[in-house]
């Protein structure tokens, strides 16, 4: 059953917001990382240079500064560092996770390889995983900061299994470790936590195992913390209306890319978590106008009622040219702040919001 | 006797040396994938990676040597992916994987290529004789599959026109012991009922193309029953070739112990999706399970394989895949 959103959400609304209507403003989690980076990523792993881990360590810090404030310039109500600490999803944790090992880059397609890791023994917890990197960025912002973490089903299916007589059982061990993350997160002063699961999107007859991984994830999690789910670009009608029983305050959707096609999936039976909606898409490099994005809004607003609609990007910007990423971001808000507007004055019918 | 024979079907993972260089070569775009008329240093590049195949193979001590279809950037679809009547579209899932490969849009009559044959005749020389070749190739039926037709506007043309085009280049290909011809979908999308005999005459042409071993190797599962039994009878084949991995064995045994089988059988024992290597001895009391449900008294041959190709796997495990399935053939002599 789905938490308590209304009971999380008001605290995200900046004290100088301008509309009575507050259609939270946030991202998916990635952005492009700065050209200087990637090469510092490089840089470090090269004998022959001076620059060793700690320099390393230095450059994400003002990597993660910048990306933060580039993000609260755009306007966002909440806001993340751009993962500028992170490789790749599954990467990054298994590697901070003790029964994970590497055995060498596994082919995706073509030329494009993943460094897919292998469970050998039971997995543990041993450091936490993102609670320095959320207590540097929450130092450096004004704006709440959001937590994503990549879901314990897409952790464990992205993997090799070596040591779980099922893959089921690897999941629910993973979400325990998540639960405990998400304690530590909590106690350094999170309120806002993203479980993201794409493998759910090519798997969606497992979404029951998702529930039953989402249980044990938000298990002694108080209410004032949001709880979301992301899922990128699938079929929502084979987990839509089943996500209604997950235990989430908000379930973020990419429906940008299909042209909102999938929208009346949502409306019957009626959603009931706070919907999530992208309203800009993250595979292509043209910065969407205002007004298309506006559209777009209205879009979410068949779903569900201004108090219940975040918006954000349809999934993580880091594919996309950095100027690109921002100038989607910035028209993005604007557009919300705009559409409360609109829906203050009456002009935006919310039963009726497609009607000019 | 059974003889018991070590072998893969191939598509192994390219060496992590050659992951960088050919993708710094190539580009790592949909529009830089193969197309068949690569350059000279990329020719270079795939011959070294196929002398690394050949030498893996026979360090491990195989007794069959494949290619290892390091070229083939889409998979089983490569022999359409390089062809001139072909046109590439865009990325689609390959089988239920978290892989992709590009769609290949038929779009002309399917002519010879010998694209498979020159990779062929390159092993050949530097195999040298220390063991036999065996070839692979997309079987008809999964090829039609994984395909768009659009120019051919009939499935059963389609089909059979893809069988002809892989009997002829079957037909240019060097001396070689054992033809794997790689049919996933028979088991993932089966052919409506009534239409097994198209399948399983489409097979049959291409196999009737070689003197060889010809081996229909099935992944991901148990062959659906009536299916199997089309197969074991009209496919024209020496051995049918069954994933005792993935999905249900019982499955697999009933259909062997209810049908019969081929005159020789290959099985998919080492998982070809799985990091944890097997070990030899657990091969072998399999292979010796297997053979011990089969109804007929002794046939000529079981291959022992992986249950899919080997190119999921990081280059250190697949390594040590070859050298369980050789150690397994060595528990079992």
């Amino acid at each position: 059953m789905v938490r308590n959103p209304s009971a999380n959400r008001e605290q995200f609304r900046p004290n100088d917001h301008p509309n009575d209507a507050f259609l939270l403003t946030t991202v998916v989690g990635s952005y492009p990382k700065p050209k200087w980076l990637n090469r510092a990523d490089e840089l470090v792993d090269d004998p022959d240079s001076k620059f060793d881990a700690s320099d390393l360590e230095e450059a994400h810090d003002d990597a993660c500064r910048l990306i933060t404030h580039e993000h609260e310039r755009a306007g966002l109500d909440t806001v993340v560092d751009g993962e500028m600490r992170r490789n790749e999803m599954v990467e990054f944790f298994a590697d901070r996770i003790d029964g994970y090992e590497f055995n060498g880059p596994v082919k995706v397609w073509g030329h494009n390889y993943f460094d897919k890791p292998s469970v050998v023994e039971e997995v543990e917890y041993d450091e936490p995983w993102l609670v320095d990197e959320f207590e540097f960025t929450s130092n450096v912002a004004e704006r709440p900061v959001k937590v994503p973490i990549t879901g314990p089903y897409t952790l464990g299916f992205w993997a090799f299994n070596e040591a779980y007589p099922s893959t089921e059982e690897l999941v629910y061990d993973l979400a325990d470790l998540v639960n405990e993350e998400v304690e530590k997160l909590v106690e350094a002063g999170a309120r806002y936590i993203q479980i993201d699961e794409p493998a759910l999107a090519t798997t969606p007859e497992d979404h029951a195992i998702v529930g039953e991984a989402l249980e044990r994830i938000v298990s002694g999690i108080d209410e004032e913390v949001r709880i979301g789910l992301h899922v990128c670009y699938g079929d929502y009608s084979r987990i839509y209306p089943e996500i209604n029983d997950y235990p989430i305050d908000e379930f973020d959707v990419e429906l940008c890319n299909g042209d909102f096609e999938q929208i009346p999936t949502f409306t019957d039976p009626e959603f009931e978590p706070d919907l999530a909606l992208g309203v800009v898409d993250a595979h292509t490099a043209e910065v969407e106008p205002v007004e298309e994005i506006k559209e777009n809004i209205r879009q979410g607003l068949r779903v569900v009622p201004p108090e219940k609609l975040t918006i954000s990007p349809d999934c993580g910007l880091k594919l996309l040219p950095r100027d690109i990423a921002y100038g989607k971001t910035e028209n993005m808000v604007t557009a919300v702040r705009e559409v409360e507007a609109e829906i203050d004055s009456g002009e935006i019918d919310v039963e009726n919001p497609l009607d000019d | 006797m059974t003889e018991r024979v070590a072998a893969t079907p191939g598509l192994y993972p390219l060496p992590d040396w050659a992951k960088e260089t050919l993708s710094d070569l190539k580009g790592h775009q949909k529009g830089d994938l193969l197309s068949g008329d690569e350059s000279e240093a990329i020719v270079e590049e795939y011959a070294e990676v196929r002398a690394e195949y050949v030498d893996d193979q026979l360090d491990a001590g195989l007794d069959r040597v494949v290619e290892g279809q390091g070229r083939w950037d889409d998979m089983i679809a490569h022999p359409l992916t390089v062809h001139d009547s072909v046109e590439t579209g865009g990325i689609v899932r390959y089988y239920d994987n978290n892989n992709f490969y590009r769609d290949p849009r038929v779009v002309d009559d399917l002519g010879f290529s010998g694209d498979v044959a020159r990779e062929l005749e390159a092993a050949t020389d530097l195999i040298g004789g220390e063991a036999p070749l065996a070839a692979t190739l997309p079987g008809p039926y999964s090829l039609a599959e994984l395909a768009t037709d659009e120019h051919y506007g009939d499935e059963a043309a389609f089909q059979a026109a893809i069988a002809e085009f892989l009997a002829g280049e079957v037909e240019a290909f060097p001396a070689h012991e054992t033809l794997f011809l790689l049919e996933p979908s028979l088991v993932t999308n089966p052919p409506a009922e009534g239409e097994e005999s198209a399948a399983t005459d489409a097979i049959a042409t291409v196999a009737d193309a070689t003197d060889a071993d010809v081996v229909v190797q099935t992944s991901y599962g148990a062959l659906d029953e009536k299916l199997y039994a089309h197969l074991v009878d009209e496919a024209g084949a020496d051995a049918l070739g069954l994933d005792l991995v993935a999905g249900d064995r019982d499955d697999t045994v009933y259909n062997v112990q209810e049908f019969g089988s081929t005159d020789s059988l290959a099985l998919g024992l080492v998982d070809g999706q799985n990091t944890l290597v097997e070990e030899p001895e657990t091969v072998a009391e399999r292979v010796e399970w297997f053979e011990s449900q089969i109804p007929a008294e002794g046939f000529d041959r079981t291959y022992l394989t992986p249950n899919t190709e080997l190119f999921y796997l990081p280059s250190n495990k697949y390594r040590a895949k070859l050298n369980t399935l050789a150690a397994a053939a060595e528990v079992l002599e």
